[in-house]
């Protein structure tokens, strides 16, 4: 509200805020911290919050012993590779949708967004058999093509949802100029849409980075991305806080500062419209 | 409505992605729901035989499918609990303007984007290991004994860590939505001299049904499908008392070679899904008109 | 001259929804014809049948002969102003008014010129590299008009151009889309809901009312001649005054009718089948109706409205709604006077008991009159 409300109660909603945001973070706070201290310190009680022996070689470490850098570019791979092709598939399925509506399109857009809701426990075993089979266990491409699949659904949802907002008539001008369908996707809909199809792409790179069930069951070592390396710390031998956390803090940090410039696209994206 | 001309265009400009989630839908439902009816085990291949709905009977009468079906509701349930009611809250706090509410949100946010690996490690050993946890050091510092989380409460721990993961989401979702209140429904209820909690029982909170059950039909789909931080801390012990309906799957099927069981298990998960499916899809489906 | 544009038998169904039953229209190679009628009544979607945007469900259309109902847009020659004007909001005003062009590949240079050409015909030379966010509601529309003329179509489209534009810019874009058309002489058809902008803009009026053609004429023979009560009462404002009357004989000199009150008129139409008794409407302007002394219509005034220039007296008569009568601008009457109305027989119209208009005796002499003085030489295209 424009009137200013009382001292005593801005004073107090700024302190439950600021409360509450800092136990929020703490765990992702305390983790950074860890990965500056040496093993010792790391596993030492009392904790130590701010003076203890700053140092960076978790850092050089986590990528000697265990070249965390392959990981991380299987995690790049996979999130740009899976994200980008399923802009291939569903850029024009969403044009479809959201420009040339049929009868069916609103059935045919839910049935895709309930292929999004099926367990993958439900896929799990025919899927390990197939790739087990046929070569695909433990490869970037088999595990693009799992990625590409689950998110595929929320790319065409989101792309959807953002070209229903470019206003028909635009695109009418643009026939009635003598664009032909290819040339006005080309030349009127794609620059238009470009903000919104940069949101997909960042939300869907997050969600395939993050991705916690595929990437642990379907890879082993040659295409096994972050999420598969720090889960190779639950049984880890000796002292191994400090390599965690700073092995955390490398796999988590890019996609931290890209979420937070994507809250809008996450509740776009991920509420599928019930919520404005 | 498109033109005849632009119609034929539109379903080739759709058809792969259809097609290709399709096979994706049918291909691995349908082999799992052959393999169901299959005695087969990985350990004994080759040797497979028609078995009927015999490995839905054991899997259904099987207590660890009880102890899974039951620590999945409980999984489930607790974290909605605490996410609804706890997003609600920050909502309401992050709605006001304070010095920083640009920061708080960001710091609120942040665990929806950490990896469920990193977050269940993190939790496990920074915070929670009984000896040198954060955890520890805090209940020993005011004098009380330690509780070693995943022996004594293994579902819990992992239930908070959940939990901590998915309340960004839920208070993302409820805040905007709680922006989107009018204005001028707030200003009529001062003029009236609406009590705070009056105003939020009988305005806010029924504005905010719609968005409340939005999260949690999402959240449920997403968290009985919770995985990796079980396979992370405690890899569905101690015994069974953190395995849930996916975790019990993936034991019988790649840890037991148990395929045939396993598939039978995996099609109780879908149904299970399914329920919460339709009535997700229905909502979605009456918005879609408007 | 190209632009002739024929319609036949055009139908447009979505599912059971008949939007527009069946259209019979010809529009002349030149002529600026208006679509007018309610909201609903298809005249927007009848534009764009025309322009391609949308498919007919039955029937044909006709551009110079040519049938182009199963081509798409592009392929019409047909140009189309929005009525939210449509402009690419990530290209400058060059890009827009050229982009038709560039569509038709015509080489870069030509382009140029004539974007130029078509920039200082409307006065938008200075904002060329503007994006349309910085411009106003009228420039914006101008490079609208641009657009559309640069590609020099057959026919030009307008579909409420004019409506999310404040008064004072209605006014002036109206005028400068006249004289468009009187320098470009190409065809134009335009829609609105604004009887006004109809009645000054048209050569002829198609008067839409829930899909069918009530009735098509020019502009004067519409106000003088309309043919049924609905076109009556949509054309000119304020809208016509309707009275239940009664026949009392109906002869060679035209029809006698009752109004209300008593007072007996006799209307110059053709009696048709009318016996006395039969029940009838009479239909009266509120230009035609004048305070005065020894007046058929007696009643009380309302409300008076004072423009200064002419006042409208609001006039309550018994059994009827509120009767508007023109006055004169230093019209002295007061609320609550007491006032009676003189009707002159010739303005009146009488429409029987389906609403349809008894013709005339005689036409107005205006009615057929064309707006623009026939060209002793053809006009040249502005190039």
């Amino acid at each position: 509200m424009a009137r200013a409300a009382s001292l005593q109660r801005r004073t107090a909603t700024t302190a439950a805020g600021w409360i509450v945001g800092f136990l929020i973070f703490f765990p992702i706070l305390w983790m950074v911290l860890t990965s500056f201290k040496t093993e010792l310190e790391a596993f030492s009680t009392p904790p130590k919050f701010l003076f203890f022996h700053w140092t960076l070689e978790n850092f050089g470490i986590v990528q000697e012993r265990s070249n965390y850098l392959r990981f991380a570019a299987n995690s790049i791979i996979l999130s740009l590779g899976s994200t980008l092709l399923g802009l291939l598939f569903a850029v024009p399925a969403a044009w479809a949708m959201a420009f040339a509506p049929g009868k069916r399109t609103k059935d045919l857009l839910l049935w895709m967004l309930s292929t999004k809701m099926m367990p993958p426990v439900g896929a799990l075993i025919p899927i390990y058999l197939l790739f087990k089979n046929t070569g695909l266990l433990d490869t970037r491409g088999g595990l693009i093509a799992v990625e590409f699949l689950i998110n595929l659904p929320i790319i065409v949802w989101m792309l959807f949802t953002y070209f229903k907002e470019i206003p028909g008539e635009i695109l009418e001008a643009a026939r009635m100029d003598g664009a032909s369908l290819w040339k006005e996707i080309v030349y009127v809909l794609t620059p238009m849409a470009i903000p919104g199809i940069a949101s997909t792409l960042l939300l869907n790179v997050i969600l395939a980075w993050n991705e916690a069930f595929w990437t642990l069951n379907l890879t082993t070592t040659n295409a096994a991305p972050l999420t598969a390396f720090i889960a190779s710390y639950s049984s880890p031998e000796g002292l191994f806080w400090a390599k965690l956390s700073a092995a955390s803090t490398m796999a988590i940090a890019p996609i931290l500062i890209l979420g937070w410039f994507s809250q809008r696209q996450l509740v776009r994206g991920l509420t599928f419209g019930a919520v404005k | 409505m498109a033109t005849r001309h632009a119609s034929g265009l539109a379903k080739t400009a759709i058809a792969p992605s259809v097609l290709v989630l399709f096979l994706w839908m049918i291909v691995p439902l349908g082999m799992t729901l052959y393999f169901s009816v299959l005695n087969y085990n990985l350990l004994d291949p080759g040797n497979e035989s028609f078995a009927g709905l015999d490995n839905f009977r054991y899997f259904l009468t099987d207590p660890a499918f009880f102890a899974a079906l039951g620590n999945t509701l409980k999984l489930v349930g607790g974290v909605l609990v605490i996410t609804v009611v706890g997003g609600t809250l920050i909502a309401l706090l992050l709605d006001q303007p304070f010095f920083g509410v640009g920061i708080v949100r960001l710091m609120v946010l942040a665990p929806f984007f950490v990896m469920p690996t990193v977050s269940a490690l993190i939790w496990k050993n920074l915070l929670m290991h009984p000896v040198s946890g954060l955890f520890a050091w805090l209940a020993k510092s005011v004098g009380l004994k330690p509780i070693d989380w995943f022996a004594e409460a293994p579902l819990t721990a992992i239930s908070l860590i959940v939990a901590w993961q998915w309340l960004p989401f839920a208070a993302l979702i409820l805040l905007t939505s709680l922006q989107s209140l009018d204005q001028e429904q707030k200003e009529a209820a001062e003029m009236d001299g609406t009590p705070a909690i009056s105003f939020f029982f009988y305005i806010v909170l029924p504005h905010l049904s719609r968005a409340i059950t939005v999260v949690i039909l999402i959240e449920t789909i997403f968290l009985l499908n919770v995985f990796a931080e079980i396979l992370v801390t405690t890899g569905g012990g101690p015994g069974l008392q953190t395995t849930n309906i996916p975790f019990l799957v993936y034991a019988q099927a790649l840890l037991q070679f148990d395929i045939g069981g396993a598939s039978a298990g995996g099609i109780v998960a879908v149904v299970l899904a399914n329920i919460v499916a339709f009535f997700l899809v229905r909502m979605i489906g009456r918005n879609l008109e408007a | 001259m190209t632009g002739r544009i024929v319609l036949r038998g055009v139908n447009k169904t979505f599912g059971e929804h008949v939007i527009i039953p069946s259209i019979d229209l010809e529009i002349e190679a030149g002529q600026f014809v208006v679509f007018v009628g309610p909201s609903g009544c298809g005249k927007s979607t009848l534009l764009r049948l025309i322009a391609g945007l949308e498919d007919t469900t039955a029937g044909k259309i006709e551009i110079d002969g040519v049938d182009v109902s199963n081509l798409p847009p592009a392929k019409r020659g047909l140009s189309m102003v929005f009525q939210s004007y449509a402009l690419y909001p990530h290209m400058s005003v060059r890009g827009n008014i050229g982009f038709g062009l560039k569509m038709a590949g015509m080489p870069k240079e030509a382009i140029r010129q004539k974007v130029e050409k078509a920039a200082s015909v409307l006065n938008l030379t200075n904002y060329l590299d503007r994006k349309p966010r910085q411009l106003s509601g009228g420039q914006r529309q101008r490079v609208a008009i641009g657009r559309a003329i640069v590609r020099e179509p057959k026919a030009f489209l307008f579909d409420e151009p004019l409506s999310n534009l404040d008064a004072a810019l209605r006014v002036q874009m109206r005028l400068e889309i006249a004289q468009l058309h009187e320098s470009l002489t190409t065809t134009m058809i335009y829609v609105t809901h604004d009887q006004i902008e109809a009645m000054t803009l048209a050569d002829k009026i198609v008067v839409l009312n829930s899909g069918n053609i009530e009735q098509a004429g020019s502009p004067l023979e519409l106000y003088h001649h309309p043919v049924n009560l609905f076109v009556a009462g949509f054309i000119g404002s304020p809208k016509m005054n309707f009275f239940a009357a009664q026949v009392r004989a109906a002869g060679a000199a035209g029809v006698t009718v009752a109004l209300p009150g008593g007072r007996e008129i006799t209307v110059p139409v053709t009696a048709g089948n009318l016996r006395p008794g039969d029940k009838v409407t009479l239909g009266a302007r509120p230009e035609h109706l004048m305070p005065a002394a020894d007046g058929e219509i007696l009643g009380q005034v309302a409300v008076a409205e004072r423009l200064g220039g002419e006042t409208y007296l609001y006039i309550r008569v018994a059994g009827q709604p509120l009767v508007v009568a023109q006055a004169a601008g230093n019209d002295t009457t007061r609320v609550h006077d007491q006032v009676t109305l003189r009707i002159e027989p010739e303005t009146c119209h009488l429409f029987d008991t389906e609403g349809r208009a008894l013709p005339h005796l005689v036409r107005h002499p205006l009615a057929e009159m064309r707006p623009t003085a026939p060209q002793t030489q053809p006009a040249q295209h502005a190039r």
